[in-house]
């Protein structure tokens, strides 16, 4: 299977907003934007949901809160026992700091791993970029092209009102589709 | 554009820049050969490194007798050095996490710098408490491991452990939030590289990113997320440091002041360091543009009013002595501030509490020789509010039959001097090989507080090149 996108290439982020709003407004199939940094309000412009990474720090946190207070009430006051200063063994405020710091350490480090995984980011990974520029100074935008929907003289159209600098037809082989 | 919108807000990028302009103004650095102004100071920083690893080596070797401390002083130098720099790191993380949840889109300019300045002085801060436990290489037993000596577990109602806690995650979570910050910059810079090791080095760090935006979507939540959790992590960080003295019945220590006291001096004068960097750093390496004088007129600014916050707290704490009718705690601030180590208090409170206050003035703030010099007054005003704390609460305890004196031995010198030897070598490595200002965050703020730019030229815009079927 093989996939035909428009590359198009912009060189404003207002543009690449308007054209990616206008595009979807009217059918279109948006493969991916590429920025050289975030632009706000293009997830919704593209239709994105939001990210679910949220969940992963908030269960992560709470996992690894809970992990170590029951660690702490274990160590302190089940396998060993000692008595310090006379505090009751199972002295639970004096839990809350290292309680905190492990939960931010859970939370902070499965976010950013759980980041990597959704984004297939990694050490071994080979960026397959739409063009060079796209992390200095243009913006792009791909859009698929469905037989039923795509006019392609109505998308020209459209992309020469949001200033497009440049489209490019191209084909893609099965392993750059992700 | 600026004659016609006075109006609107200053930009904080000078020179009306575009996103291209950015990326090769600040990757001209890291492409250019190493300068002769960059060897004479990594150089001497090298030197001073050396001399501390000397030192560090010695004291290990022969053990921690060749410090200055005896029975009554106990903790001193090291103690002293390492407070001082984990508040180097605070502004950090203030500047990364907390002014980016609250919206403060200057900071995109010295971020990357700040929080390459909390993890080199976390790791100077790490040294300390290791070369003070006198057998380093013991120093995982502060990890709670299964061990075959009961298994015997640390001790959690600890505040020293705590802290080791609170540093490591500190550590990582710092590391990890400037990493994920880099990614897009490491992107940057490896499309712009020719094929060779950096390019291929270049490759596997930036995890092979494409700027897709689905990609953006996650880092932006990510990143604030990771800003979430650091802020309430800063805060404790130095919270849980003042408790190592708080929790104990020391007069001087044992107080409920000291963890907005300690955080406030945290910022305070790791916002100096800040400043300390970045006036010499936009002047050496060209990015006047990227940190201008308002950026400096800003952290001057926070500066103070965490100086405000400092002497508010050097108040409280002698007014609390006097209104708690212990004559111990009197006893102790009126030594703090005419025995015999008066001159450090009368330092702190000069660098600390009278210097800052020059920059109420716009003129001052806007001298950036005069703020340069401030800022290094305001770093020596903290070590020795740190040393004050430390030694003077201690050398004269209850009994005065144990009365004793303290000076600091070579070692602890070269130690010090050590320290700021990593720090700058660390930090000038950085400057060399990674882009010292976000790129791709400098890229958003470009049209910030200004109308939008203008569009781009028509040959650009029309007609429409169909440049056919690639594959």
């Amino acid at each position: 299977m093989s996939r035909r996108t428009l590359v198009t290439f912009f060189h404003h982020e207002d543009d690449v907003l308007g054209a990616t709003r206008a595009l979807r407004e009217r059918g279109l199939r948006i493969a991916d934007v590429y920025a050289p940094y975030a632009v706000h309000g293009l997830d919704k412009a593209m239709g994105l949901t939001p990210s679910k990474l949220p969940w992963v720090c908030f269960l992560l946190g709470l996992l690894g809160a809970a992990l170590k207070v029951w660690f702490e009430f274990w160590t302190t006051a089940q396998d060993w026992p000692i008595n310090v200063g006379g505090k009751p063994w199972n002295s639970l405020p004096a839990f809350v700091p290292v309680t905190f710091e492990v939960m931010v350490l859970f939370a902070g480090v499965s976010t950013v791993i759980a980041f990597f995984a959704v984004s297939r980011l990694g050490p071994t990974r080979k960026a397959v970029l739409a063009d060079p520029a796209v992390t200095d100074n243009h913006f792009i935008l791909v859009i698929e092209e469905t037989d039923a929907t795509f006019d392609p003289e109505k998308v020209h159209q459209l992309l020469r009102q949001f200033r497009v600098i440049r489209v490019e037809e191209r084909v893609e082989s099965e392993q750059e589709v992700r | 554009m600026a004659s016609s919108s006075s109006l609107l807000r200053q930009p904080l990028i000078a020179g009306d820049k575009t996103p291209g302009e950015v990326t090769s103004d600040i990757c001209a650095v890291l492409d250019r050969r190493l300068s002769r102004g960059w060897w004479a100071a990594f150089l001497p920083a090298l030197a001073l490194l050396l001399v501390g690893a000397v030192a560090v080596t010695y004291q290990v070797v022969t053990g921690i007798g060749t410090w200055g401390l005896n029975n009554t002083v106990g903790w001193a130098f090291d103690i002293t050095n390492f407070v001082f720099w984990i508040g180097i790191g605070h502004a950090g993380t203030l500047i990364s996490a907390i002014l980016f949840l609250l919206r403060q889109q200057w900071r995109t300019s010295v971020n990357r710098a700040a929080e390459a300045m909390t993890i080199f002085a976390v790791i100077c801060a790490g040294i300390f408490p290791v070369i003070h436990m006198g057998r380093p290489w013991l120093a995982f037993w502060m990890f709670p491991y299964p061990n075959d000596r009961g298994p015997l577990w640390v001790n959690f109602r600890s505040p020293l452990v705590w802290d080791f806690f609170a540093i490591s995650t500190y550590f990582t979570i710092s590391l990890t939030f400037w990493y994920v910050g880099m990614l897009p910059d490491l992107a940057t810079i490896r499309d712009r590289t020719a094929p060779g090791l950096r390019r291929r080095m270049l490759e596997i760090f930036s995890l092979g990113w494409d700027g897709s935006y689905r990609t953006w979507q996650r880092y932006e939540t990510v990143y604030k997320l990771l800003a979430g959790l650091a802020t309430p992590l800063v805060v404790s960080v130095h919270t849980i440091v003042s408790w190592d003295f708080a929790t104990s019945v020391i007069p001087g220590w044992h107080t409920t002041i000291f963890p907005p006291y300690f955080v406030a001096g945290a910022i305070f004068s790791g916002m100096a360091m800040v400043m300390t960097l970045m006036i010499v750093a936009r002047k050496t390496m060209g990015l006047e543009d990227y940190i201008t004088h308002a950026h400096v007129d800003k952290m001057a600014k926070v500066t103070l009013a965490t100086s405000l916050m400092v002497g508010l707290a050097y108040l409280t704490e002698f007014f609390t002595a006097f209104y708690s009718g212990n004559s111990y705690e009197q006893f102790v601030f009126l030594n703090r501030a005419a025995g015999p180590f008066a001159f450090g208090y009368w330092i702190m409170v000069l660098c600390n509490v009278s210097v800052p206050q020059l920059f109420w003035f716009r003129k001052v703030r806007a001298n950036l020789a005069v703020v340069f010099v401030m800022s290094l007054l305001i770093n020596v005003g903290m070590w020795f509010e740190r040393f004050v704390i430390i030694v003077s609460s201690l050398h004269r305890d209850y009994l005065p039959s144990s009365w004793a004196g303290y000076a600091p031995t070579t070692i602890e010198l070269a130690t010090l001097a050590g320290s700021f030897g990593l720090f700058f070598a660390c930090f000038l490595l950085f400057c060399k090989f990674v882009p010292v200002i976000n790129i791709s965050e400098v890229k958003g703020v470009l049209s910030v507080g200004r109308e939008r730019r203008a569009a781009p030229e028509p040959e650009h815009a029309a007609p429409v090149r169909q440049e056919g079927v690639t594959a």
